[in-house]
């Protein structure tokens, strides 16, 4: 595993007019940023988008102010639920971990100047950008939103407006925000691997690499692989809607008495084509949150990650089996009952390396000098989320308590910990921890603390009482309980639910406020604010254009060589000559 | 930052609190049995929950001893001025767990394997009582062969729900002139009962608590599942495959009737 030489790195100038500087800029750095402030202003537009629905699931008939026509119709609801799963999705929870962070700190902590296609990085960015024009677009077109999940099952998805409100106009702005998102993607992922393994500095061997960097790293390979599916099949059901194909309809489709002429595809296809995209889609959400949390872990413990080998291991195991186990959220769908099977013991197995991670995260905890500044609250609080939405995963596994639970919010408390809130929590411990390097000044200590308390309760309280009206047979998806007198009998906890999410969503006002008020008046950072050990400390705080000024760093130890015996201070950083270490 | 201060006391305290009371509240929640499916009405639905009641002492298990593990270490090594023990892992400790959650995980994921196989691999028995779902939105059909015990052909053109025939019954077919098509669904009490569930439009699901039982139905498939009912009652049916903005209030009737009871209703709907 070589690296190339310094010497052939070749580092355009830096940007001096407005427009190349911070607009269409090649730097990774201010492309990682854009991402950043791009899922920003996602993760607003879907907290409000959520706030909606909880009010409405509690106050059907209240007036909102938002809302055309004042009172929330079910289609509306529906649209909202939709958009809130697809903009968080794609354009919070895959942007900002791997595409943010990811475009910031990939190619400084491996000691190289740029990404290996700094173009196509740029072009990455802003077709997202247009994708996420289109998505939001889709709100103002006639008929609305569309309806029919993030998961766009069709035939729902593939019939036109006939099908509901939405399904027209809406649904094709998402379908082609979806492939333009696609496509991003997929060179982002590209950009990714070549970095990693083309742009090392001298002596960072793969087993020298943070684990974040394995994280981003891991997730690009699936990104690659899990994107182009989609894509494809975004691609077959915009055909269908538009050109009259079928690869997703079947004969003798009869929608208000008439019968659609359509024949011979099948909708399972589609759910095939979806989840196997999807179901890597859920770890190329977490897996970076899984790196920062070892990252911030093993730095704020100032202790060395426990089973480091292990830990990049299990991340390449949870890649590899995240392919292999796509049916598990096709139990009920007709689906050949045997395949459940194959697809079950896959599943199950996958909660091996997630264990492992866990076991080490708790190893990498025991035995250290816990500081518990802003990042490590939100690390710590990632593993005890990814622990508790993970667990639930365990019921879902099966196909036959599935057969039970699909459906109902049981599922959605288990996705929204697991990959949702967990990996938000990996967000925000990565904003905390990296926002000094970023933007050059320190954010404030006490209301990051206050946003964790508020935060780290508040879901707790949204989402392990959705269990329990899930375990109570609670259907999701539906805008209210009128169908049955159960359903009606679970709108306590709905109420609940619905005000603890008021209050989280509120409390994200402390987080806000700090980030825009730090930008400007946060106290100057340092090169090394928390004394950790990766590259990225050893450069100033913002880093140059080039990364490291021209003196590009040799690696000479592992990541987290923290308390090391016999040194003068509990860090080493990678750069640092053996013969160098101060005793 | 001052590494030489000790850390405080008080967020390690907070936070440690904090996962102890997740773990004391959830367990609560769960033992006081205020949340629970109600009973099953199936030798089925009895496997599922009792493979049901067996994860959850698996998870629970798990889920108590590394929350509190995480709250102890947390509170145990905050930072009171020592030194951080350096080293990267204990490979001995690392396969004994590897190999346990394997063990644990996979087995149980194995021993589940019989209440899905029982209702999805088996075929129903040839003495079964077929009902055919036809879900469409928003509302379910079920039809019953009537007294020649053979359904009739169905023909997609005739579907009109406005003139009285939802499913499209073939008026050229003589089979199809006794068959029985009602908005709910009744069946005799320990009986095998068959349904043959597909839809017309779009993806729905028929739902069943009592039954443990969830099952798209597909445009263009027809999925069997079968099962026998040993209660007497009323059940909700629910769909819960998003179908469509009347999604919420696509909903009907499980009756589950004493033999008389049965065939009175097949009489009654006979002479209408």
């Amino acid at each position: 595993m070589s690296s190339h030489a310094h010497s052939a790195v070749h580092v355009p100038p830096a940007p001096t007019g407005f427009w190349r500087k911070y607009i269409f800029s090649i730097d990774h750095k201010v492309i990682g940023i854009q991402y950043y402030l791009l899922a920003l202003l996602s993760v607003t537009v879907g907290i409000l988008l959520s706030v909606l629905m909880r009010f409405h699931l509690v106050w059907p008939t209240a007036h909102i102010p938002l809302i055309p026509g004042g009172m929330m119709t079910p289609e509306q609801y529906l649209s909202l639920l939709t958009m809130h799963g697809t903009i968080m999705v794609f354009f919070v929870l895959t942007t900002a971990p791997q595409s943010g962070f990811g475009n910031y700190f990939l190619p400084i902590q491996i000691g190289a100047p740029d990404m290996a296609f700094p173009v196509i990085n740029m072009m990455s960015f802003w077709v997202t950008f247009v994708a996420l024009c289109f998505m939001l677009a889709a709100f103002f077109v006639p008929g609305g939103a569309p309806l029919s999940g993030w998961t766009t099952y069709t035939p729902l998805s593939g019939l036109g407006e006939i099908t509901g409100p939405g399904e027209g106009w809406g649904q094709t702005m998402w379908l082609v925000s979806i492939v333009l998102f696609c496509f991003a993607s997929l060179m982002g992922a590209l950009n990714f691997i070549a970095t990693t393994i083309d742009l090392r500095a001298p002596g960072m061997t793969l087993m020298r690499m943070p684990l974040t960097v394995w994280a981003w790293f891991v997730t690009a390979v699936l990104g690659l692989l899990a994107f182009g599916v989609l894509l494809a099949g975004g691609l077959l059901l915009i055909l269908d809607r538009s050109a009259g194909t079928s690869f997703f309809l079947p004969a003798g489709l009869i929608v208000n008495d008439a019968v659609q002429n359509h024949a011979g595809g099948s909708p399972l296809l589609w759910q095939h084509l979806f989840w196997f995209f999807g179901h890597p889609e859920v770890y190329i959400a977490i897996l970076p949150g899984m790196g920062v949390a070892s990252h911030v872990l093993s730095t704020f413990a100032r202790k060395p990650v426990f089973g480091y080998r292990a830990m990049a291991y299990a991340m390449c195991a949870i890649g590899f089996l995240g392919f292999m186990v796509w049916g598990h959220h096709m139990f009920v769908s007709g689906m050949n009952p045997f395949s459940g099977f194959a697809f079950s013991v896959l599943t199950m197995s996958i909660g091996v390396p997630s264990a492992i991670k866990t076991f080490n995260w708790l190893g990498t905890l025991w035995g250290g000098k816990i500081q518990f500044k802003s990042p490590m609250l939100f690390a710590i609080g990632f593993v005890s989320l990814f622990v508790s939405g993970g667990l639930s995963g365990l019921f879902l596994a099966q196909p036959a308590i599935d057969q039970y639970l699909h459906a109902t919010y049981y599922v959605v408390a288990h996705f929204h910990l697991v990959m949702g809130v967990a990996a938000i929590f990996g967000i925000f411990a990565a904003t905390y921890f990296w926002f000094p390097k970023m933007f050059g000044r320190m954010m404030n200590e006490s209301l990051a603390k206050w946003h964790f308390w508020f935060t780290f309760v508040g879901t707790y309280c949204i989402f392990m009482p959705m269990h329990f009206v899930g375990i109570a047979g609670g259907i999701r998806r539906y805008s209210e309980p009128s169908a049955a007198q159960y359903l009606m009998n679970l709108q306590g906890v709905h109420y609940f639910m619905s005000i603890a999410a008021f209050v989280t969503a509120a409390a994200q006002l402390f987080f806000f406020v700090n980030f825009f008020w730090s930008l400007k008046k946060g106290p100057i950072a340092s090169k090394n604010p928390w004394d950790a050990t990766t590259l990225e400390w050893i450069t100033d705080s913002p880093p140059a254009h080039d990364n490291f000024g021209g003196n590009y760093p040799s690696v000479y130890r592992g990541p987290y060589e923290f308390s090391v015996p016999g040194a003068a201070q509990d860090f080493i950083p990678q750069d640092v000559k053996p013969d160098a270490v101060q005793r | 930052m001052n590494r030489a201060a000790k850390g405080s006391a008080v967020t390690p305290a907070i936070l440690s609190l904090l996962l102890v009371l997740l773990v004391v509240i959830t367990a609560y929640v769960f033992a006081s049995g205020n949340f629970k499916a109600p009973p099953p009405i199936t030798e089925i639905g009895k496997q599922v929950d009792h493979q049901y009641a067996l994860t959850l002492v698996v998870t629970s298990i798990v889920f108590i001893l590394s929350q509190l593990g995480l709250a102890w270490v947390i509170f145990r090594y905050r930072d009171r001025g020592q030194k951080a023990e350096y080293n990267h892992g204990n490979t001995k400790f690392e396969a004994v767990w590897t190999t346990a959650t394997i063990v644990l995980f996979v087995g149980l994921g194995l021993m589940a394997h019989h209440a899905w196989a029982v209702t999805h691999l088996q075929a129903a028995g040839s003495d079964a009582l077929q009902i055919e779902v036809t879900a469409n939105q928003f509302v379910f059909n079920f039809r019953y062969a009537g007294p020649d015990g053979k359904f009739g052909r169905l023909d997609p053109k005739q579907v009109s729900a406005s003139s009285g025939n939802p499913v499209g019954l073939d008026s050229a077919d003589p089979n199809a002139k006794d068959d029985i098509v009602v908005p709910t669904l009744t069946i005799p009490v320990n009986r095998e009962i068959e349904l043959l569930i597909r839809s017309q439009d779009v993806i729905h699901n028929f739902y069943v608590r009592e039954l443990r039982l969830q099952q798209d139905a597909v445009p263009g498939m027809v999925i069997p599942i079968h099962f026998t009912a040993t209660q007497v009652g009323r059940y909700d049916i629910l769909c819960t495959q998003l179908c469509g903005l009347g999604h919420y209030k696509m909903h009907s009737f499980l009756d589950v009737v004493s033999e008389q009871d049965y065939q009175a209703f097949l009489k009654q709907q006979a002479s209408q």
